[in-house]
């Protein structure tokens, strides 16, 4: 009784922070809504009973990918008007996709749904979700998951190859040239000249000679 | 246990291997040049060796990793043109790496990644597999359009293709998803098996997003947007690859999807893919005419190509899907070609990509302007040319379905097309010499330039054994056990 | 399916009090507190300076790429939760499989140090 009243507010909440994501005037908002859509379809998951991937959105979507957008759009130079423009001109175009869309989607969802097609959650409250995930990604799964620790490389790859630039003339502490330096390469007799320079040189020499 | 039985796998577990080891020499070996010099070699050596193991690996249909890797002599055929088109491509890498901000390791790396995606993609025998394959494989697709990152049109054109492609995943996964929910199963032969009995509206839809996410990959029309600035926009040797390699493996997917798995269901997708069969060669055709740079002109011709290919799936029999896999290997041989040219033609040491800086041409350098005249009359599918063969058989492929039309429609295409073709050949023999065109060619690109005119030019005696090879491994497209 | 939606009892009715209180402290305010805005009292106060320009303004794209890396980073940990739960069940195949995985990754982390990513120079 009390779970569908819930999966209404989070869809409500969702489609609504959502159309705000593209409607908010300032894009500082734009990504406040976006983390609240986040937050509820984390919510419209848990009611799914995929624990795992609610906690997951919020970690990962939530917790990096939001705050790097959110850091993107305040350290850009962007002009808000600017990034407005043809919004009017493309509406027609997008409302034309969109309700495509939702005519396919309501096609599928009045004709199907009631068949038996459409598969159910496993919910038998015996093993959790996460554990269930665990069980078939590292072993059934195995080539996705590996895959998708090369997709995670090229995404490292990726970014450095694209970001990454050394200045110039940077003056940076390499710490085994220090450590590997010798004697003779940092320590520089000289003998001075000076005056008095002959005579010290000749006490020392004497000095060194009675040591040995 | 049938997990480790990785046999089946074994090019793409050593290519796996091989792009870390490269990781790691990337990281290690100090100047730059030398690595990415080093990085190139072995990247080619190992694509070599990937061959090797695929031929060696034999044509039997053969699973690994609980069903979800597939293969068989459809997709050693369709690996080892892959490999060979991106071979190609890193052999006339070796003058453009040294081209500023490209002269990097990465460049070869992202490269091998991209190929291992696309390996994975025409072997995956499930969709979650298939969508991994595809993300790895665009990935560093998007990195390396934008590697020449003081440009602002590189940057541009990797931002166009990333946004792009990042909606046609998007298109893609929710098609899956769809025809996940509808039919029960992520697998191939389990989606088979489910629309064998019902073709649910839903299955449908999914599969129409489906199709198409990968039309965008294959870039038909009208998918085709990003095509002409991102090929104008990314280094040309990033072009060249973009231009051959990703689209086989997109190719083979549809291939595997309309042909394989939504076999039962081809009334409802054969219309769609002749709309944007039919739609790919007029855009292709039409929109190549008003072309001033070379790069833009290679584009439209690529989307127009893929709309004659198109023409043999939508022909849904056997003949058609073994006309696409002729017309595919011709076009990979045909495009690598014509790019070795392209690539050779420099204004001290400046790549040159307007068709205007092609005149006189002929006088200048004799030879490869008849390599290149052969080529073109190849793409523009004028016989005796391998380009001829192609076209015949995708389209006697269609007329053989009894879609009398669309076979028109797409030789009335190529007519238009043939405008563009010879207009480069006229540009090339009649045309007074505007620009003085470097003569200092690398043997590497001589060698892939005449190779393919050549190919070309006596396709018809190469035609039966590749026709041998493709028979045999037309009914192993999909493999449904049992 | 209500006794495992019962475990998140405990969360709604935390959210619902927090909810609560922090909008009865706000409605509270606006109803009890003394509302006399003027123009200087709602200007921007920036340590007594009027602000010199657009708060908005270019940043090193390094602060991206560190973001960038943690994201990727972080990616990683994600896979490990599962697998943490499950390790009982999985066994040997699933500590090497996640092995094979940590090695790719590790790869990539050797990759970033030697080219320097980490670096704030």
């Amino acid at each position: 009784m009390i779970a569908p009243l819930f999966f209404y507010l989070f869809a409500l909440m969702t489609v609504v922070s959502g159309l705000m994501v593209i409607l908010a005037r300032n894009p500082v908002h734009s990504v406040l809504f976006l983390i609240l859509s986040f937050f509820n379809s984390a919510g419209l998951f848990v009611l799914l009973g995929a624990e795992f991937l609610a906690m997951l959105l919020v970690v990962v979507y939530v917790g990096a990918v939001a705050v790097l957008f959110l850091f993107v759009v305040m350290m850009l130079d962007i002009n808000i008007d600017e990034m407005r423009q043809g919004f009017r001109q493309h509406l027609p175009l997008g409302l034309v996709v969109g309700l495509i869309l939702i005519v396919e989607l309501l096609m599928v969802f009045t004709q199907d749904l009631s068949t038996d097609n459409v598969l159910a959650t496993n919910m038998s409250g015996e093993i959790s979700n996460t554990a269930m995930i665990g069980q078939v990604l590292y072993t059934e799964y195995l080539l996705n998951f590996q895959v998708a620790g090369l997709i995670l490389l090229v995404a490292m790859i990726g970014a450095i190859t694209l970001t990454m630039r050394h200045r110039e003339g940077v003056k940076r502490q390499n710490i085994s040239e220090q450590n590997s330096r010798t004697r003779d390469e940092t320590v520089q007799i000289v003998s001075v000249d000076s005056h008095v320079a002959p005579k010290v040189l000749d006490d020392s020499r004497a000095a060194n000679k009675r040591l040995q | 246990m049938d997990l480790l039985n990785l046999q089946p796998a074994i090019a793409e577990i050593f290519l796996a291997l091989a792009s870390l080891g490269l990781v790691l020499l990337s990281a290690f070996i100090m100047p730059q040049e030398y690595a990415s010099k080093l990085v190139r070699r072995l990247t080619i050596f190992s694509f070599l060796i990937a061959i090797f193991l695929i031929i060696y690996n034999g044509y039997k249909p053969a699973y690994a990793f609980n069903g979800q890797f597939f293969t068989s002599s459809f997709m050693v055929y369709m690996k080892v043109i892959i490999l060979l088109g991106a071979i190609g491509i890193l052999m006339m890498a070796k003058r453009e790496f040294k081209q500023d901000q490209i002269d990097r390791p990465e460049l070869p790396l992202l490269m091998l990644l991209s190929v291992l995606g696309m390996m994975l993609m025409v072997s995956a025998n499930d969709i979650i597999l298939l969508y991994m394959g595809l993300e790895l494989q665009s990935l560093p697709l998007y990195v390396i359009a934008a590697i020449r990152r003081e440009s602002l049109r590189s940057s541009e054109a990797g931002l166009k293709y990333f946004l792009l492609g990042a909606l046609s995943s998007g298109l893609l996964l929710y098609g899956a998803s769809l025809l996940y929910g509808f039919t029960g199963h992520t697998s191939y032969d389990g989606i088979k098996i489910a629309l064998e009995s019902n073709v649910s509206a839903g299955a449908v839809i999914g599969m129409v997003f489906l199709i198409s996410g990968i039309a965008f990959k294959i870039s038909a029309a009208p998918f085709h947007m990003w095509t002409p600035d991102v090929y104008e926009g990314s280094p040309t040797i990033v072009t060249a690859f973009f231009a051959v390699v990703p689209k086989l493996a997109a190719m083979t997917l549809f291939l595997r999807f309309t042909y394989g798995v939504l076999a039962d269901a081809s009334d409802s997708w054969q219309q769609i893919v002749m709309i944007i069969a039919v739609l790919s060669m007029l855009v292709g055709a039409g929109g190549a005419i008003m072309q001033t740079d070379i790069k833009r002109l290679m584009a439209y011709s690529s989307i127009a190509h893929m709309g004659y290919a198109l023409v043999g799936i939508a022909a849904a029999s056997d003949m058609g899907i073994g006309a696409v896999m002729l017309y595919m290997a011709i076009y990979v041989i045909s495009s690598i070609g014509v790019f070795a040219i392209i690539l050779s033609i420099k204004q001290e040491g400046r790549p040159l990509t307007r068709i205007e800086d092609l005149s006189g041409f002929s006088r200048s350098h004799p030879v490869y302007a008849l390599a290149m005249m052969v080529l073109m009359f190849s793409m523009a599918g004028i016989p005796p040319m391998g380009g001829f063969f192609g076209k015949w058989y995708v389209f006697s492929a269609a007329v053989a379905s009894g879609h009398v039309i669309l076979a028109i429609i797409g030789v009335l295409a190529s007519v238009i097309g043939a405008f563009y073709y010879i207009r480069i050949i006229k540009v090339m023999y009649v045309d007074e010499q505007v620009i003085e065109i470097d003569h200092n060619v690398p043997r590497s690109n001589m060698m892939i330039a005449f190779g393919s005119a050549l190919i070309m030019a006596f396709f018809l005696f190469g035609l039966s054994i590749l026709r041998e090879q493709i028979t045999a491994a037309i009914p192993f497209v999909v493999f449904v056990a049992g | 399916m209500s006794s495992y939606l019962m475990e998140y009892l405990p969360i709604v009715v935390f959210l619902a009090i927090a909810i609560g209180l922090s909008a009865a402290f706000v409605i509270g305010s606006v109803i009890v507190g003394a509302q006399r805005p003027d123009p200087e009292k709602l200007s921007a106060y920036e340590c007594g300076f009027e602000a010199f320009d657009d708060s908005r303004s270019r940043f090193d794209i390094r602060f991206y790429l560190v973001a960038i890396l943690f994201i990727i980073f972080d990616l990683e940990v994600a896979f490990l939760f599962p697998w943490a739960v499950s390790l009982g069940g999985i066994g040997a195949f699933g500590f090497w499989s996640m092995f094979v995985f940590l090695v790719v990754l590790t790869v990539g982390f050797i990759y970033e140090w030697k080219k320097g990513a980490l670096d704030w120079d």
